[in-house]
């Protein structure tokens, strides 16, 4: 059972603004049922740009539901542009705060409300238009992007939190990592410069190889019908042979460099370079 | 949105049950005056000891087994892994694992964690279920290899209370020499079984499922089935599951078994008509509901049903306004993002998988509760249906 606050739990309860405003001014529709949460927002705006009414319709859990009561409450009377100021916290924070599992409801809301602003400016907003990274829920990278940098995220998981980005397959995990690595990606690489290099054997060094293969890179690998073998280690030149799917892929070669050498520099010794075995 | 101790009514009794009066009245004395260690070489503990061969015998009688055939363990998921962990351990040259998609997370978390932490020594092959919940046997007799080293199927699904034909599919294994587990945990108590006549190797129960307290479990081990202990320790179990035994709650349990026998009857009578009727009533009253499972080999307290464009924590915080305890395979019950992995693998579609509701009735569970739960649900559905922006009316 999941603690909502008091106020999550009135607004869940006895929504405020339930319905959909006649002749509106905007629209913002959001979500999907394949998602488990939907929100359609409905405003009348005044000739002063006041939204005079606001209505919604939710599909999800409490914390969906009471995310657009509170939303509703909180932008009735509001200029617009105030409104389009609203961000994802401030809902969470008109309720009280929400569980962190559940912070995505809060930005469903804020993108309900940005959707509703341009349909009502006439304008296409950009979230709509970046790359689909999680296919399970159809988040784009600008979504994770903006999420990242806005509520200052440090992890897959907060990520998943926030926009459900990789709460299904899970198969984009590591397209969001390298989302999170690229957006707070000056401090990590200071961190990494100043990292002392490590010294190892060849021997602690093939150990090490093996069991990044087996543990992180062959899973990934096998989800898509493909392998990889270990061949030789020499000096930092590691040599592989790859297998199944992955010997006709196209894109082997970006496989090789973009996910196995980095994630061999990332995990065993930072000046390794992978290479196939012919 | 609390509810009141005595006030609930409680249609979760898949996830567990109350303790039987009497099972808290046997306990009682080894909670209190009779603390001896059963392994202990006086009196005082051995009294104690007595007490748990007449546990074991309780336990056994339920089963059709051999009190020697019963281990007790701390839970049903310790039973599962204990069981599929002995079976890999005896054939370390088989490296096959055979289940289905809809097992229980004691199992289907075990088995992903074989094909991935360990090196991918095993492999893992999960049966599909049909929409009804049920499965192809045909698919399974081609899935038996050589390389199987055990078979691991529920008798009786957790959520949509299908119940698989489990003795058919340990005799089809047995033909091929392999051994055969099955997680019985939701199935014991509520329908007949007789180990005596059967060809499953290992069986695993939980005590909380049948009105016993939580942390006692079983392992049923058929005679002569090699086996390799999970914990080991000392002597207790004759050396297949270490640890002092948890005494107190054994004999509860056996009492439960005990109790269960004798209810049996009333599960499949009594306790199936109340699970019709309610059914029978949401279904009719409910406009875009549905059944999740086989209509009819199924247990007899459990009903799995979707109202459609609604989602399933919403539905269960406002029975819990009521007092009325269920439980959801929706994706935000459980803090996972996607809906049940039962119900998609049935190929339950979206519309329908976030709105699951899954009562499981008990002994305990009386007319007028179905009575009250029958005129509340309509009206919460109707309520949370006005809000969605996917109802568009009957």
């Amino acid at each position: 059972m999941w603690e909502y606050t008091d106020l999550v739990q009135e607004h869940f309860l006895k929504p405020r603004n339930v319905g959909e405003v006649e002749n509106p001014s905007g629209v913002g529709d959001v979500g999907s049922l394949a998602c488990g949460d939907a929100l359609k927002l409905t405003i009348k705006v005044d000739e002063n740009e006041t939204i005079v009414e606001a209505k919604f319709k939710t599909f999800g859990c409490a914390s969906a539901i009471a995310s657009s009561s509170a939303l509703t409450e909180m932008i009735k009377g509001m200029k617009i542009s105030e409104a389009e100021k609203i961000t994802n916290e401030d809902i969470a924070d008109f309720l009280g705060g929400l569980p962190k599992e559940k912070m995505h409801c809060s930005v469903m809301g804020r993108e309900a409300l940005e959707a509703a602003i341009a349909d009502y400016r006439g304008m296409v907003l950009p979230m709509a238009e970046g790359e689909v990274v999680c296919e399970c829920f159809g988040v784009t990278d600008l979504e994770i992007i903006r999420a990242v940098k806005e509520s200052n995220l440090h992890s897959v998981e907060e990520i998943t939190n926030f926009t459900k980005a990789g709460g299904g397959c899970g198969k984009c995990e590591d397209k969001l990592q390298k989302i999170l690595d690229d957006c707070i990606g000056d401090t990590a690489k200071i961190k990494r410069v100043a990292k002392k290099p490590e010294r190892m054997t060849t021997l602690q060094k093939i150990k090490k190889i093996e069991e990044v293969l087996e543990r992180e890179i062959k899973p990934a690998l096998r989800q898509d019908g493909g392998d990889i073998e270990l061949i030789d280690v020499d000096g930092d030149y590691v040599l592989v042979s790859l297998r199944g799917s992955c010997t006709s892929c196209t894109k082997s070669q970006t496989t090789l460099k973009e996910y196995v050498e980095k994630k061999l520099r990332e995990l065993v010794l930072d000046t390794l370079i992978v290479e196939e075995a012919k | 949105m609390k509810t009141s101790p005595g006030q609930e009514i409680y249609m979760d009794n898949n996830a567990t049950t109350k303790i039987a009066p009497e099972v808290v009245e046997a306990m009682m004395p080894f909670l209190t005056d009779y603390y001896g260690n059963p392994s202990s070489m006086h009196v005082f503990g051995g009294q104690v000891g007595e007490s748990l061969r007449e546990a074991r015998l309780q336990v056994a009688t339920l089963l059709g087994a051999e009190p020697e055939e019963i281990t007790f363990t701390s839970c049903g998921t310790e039973s599962d892994s204990t069981a599929v962990l002995s079976a890999l351990q005896s054939f370390p040259e088989k490296r096959h694992i055979l289940t289905t998609r809809v097992e229980h997370p004691a199992i289907k978390t075990l088995t992903e964690n074989l094909e991935t932490l360990t090196g991918h020594k095993h492999r893992v092959t999960r049966l599909k279920v049909a929409a009804d919940g049920t499965i192809d046997l045909d698919e399974y007799a081609e899935a038996l290899t050589d390389d199987t080293a055990i078979v691991s199927v529920m008798w009786a699904n957790n959520e949509t209370g299908v119940i698989f034909p489990v003795e058919e599919m340990a005799a089809m294994a047995k033909e091929k020499g392999i051994l055969f587990h099955t997680d019985a945990v939701q199935a014991v108590g509520k329908i007949a079984i007789d180990m005596s006549n059967s060809a499953i190797d290992f069986l695993s129960m939980s005590g909380h499922k049948l009105h016993a307290p939580k942390g006692v479990g079983v392992l049923y081990v058929r005679r002569g089935t090699p086996f390799v202990p999970f914990i080991a320790g000392g002597h207790q179990e004759k050396g297949r599951r270490g640890g002092t035994e948890n005494v107190a709650s054994i004999v509860g349990l056996g009492k439960a078994c005990q109790l269960a026998g004798e209810k049996m009857e009333e599960e499949n009578t009594r306790v199936k008509a109340l699970r019709d009727k309610l059914e029978e009533g949401l279904l009719s009253s409910v406009p875009r509901s549905m059944l999740n499972g086989h209509k009819k080999d199924r247990l007899p307290n459990t009903s799995n049903i979707s109202f459609e464009f609604v989602e399933g924590e919403s539905i269960l915080l406002h029975l819990n306004q009521y007092n009325i305890c269920a439980s959801s395979g929706s994706a935000c019950t459980s803090g996972s993002l996607e809906p049940s992995h039962v119900l998609r693998a049935m190929g339950v579609p979206f519309t329908a998988a976030h709105g699951s509701i899954r009562f499981s009735l008990s002994i305990y569970n009386t007319e007028e509760e179905v009575d009250f739960v029958l005129g509340k649900i309509p009206e919460i559905i109707a309520s949370l249906r006005e809000m969605s922006p996917f109802w568009t009316g009957e």
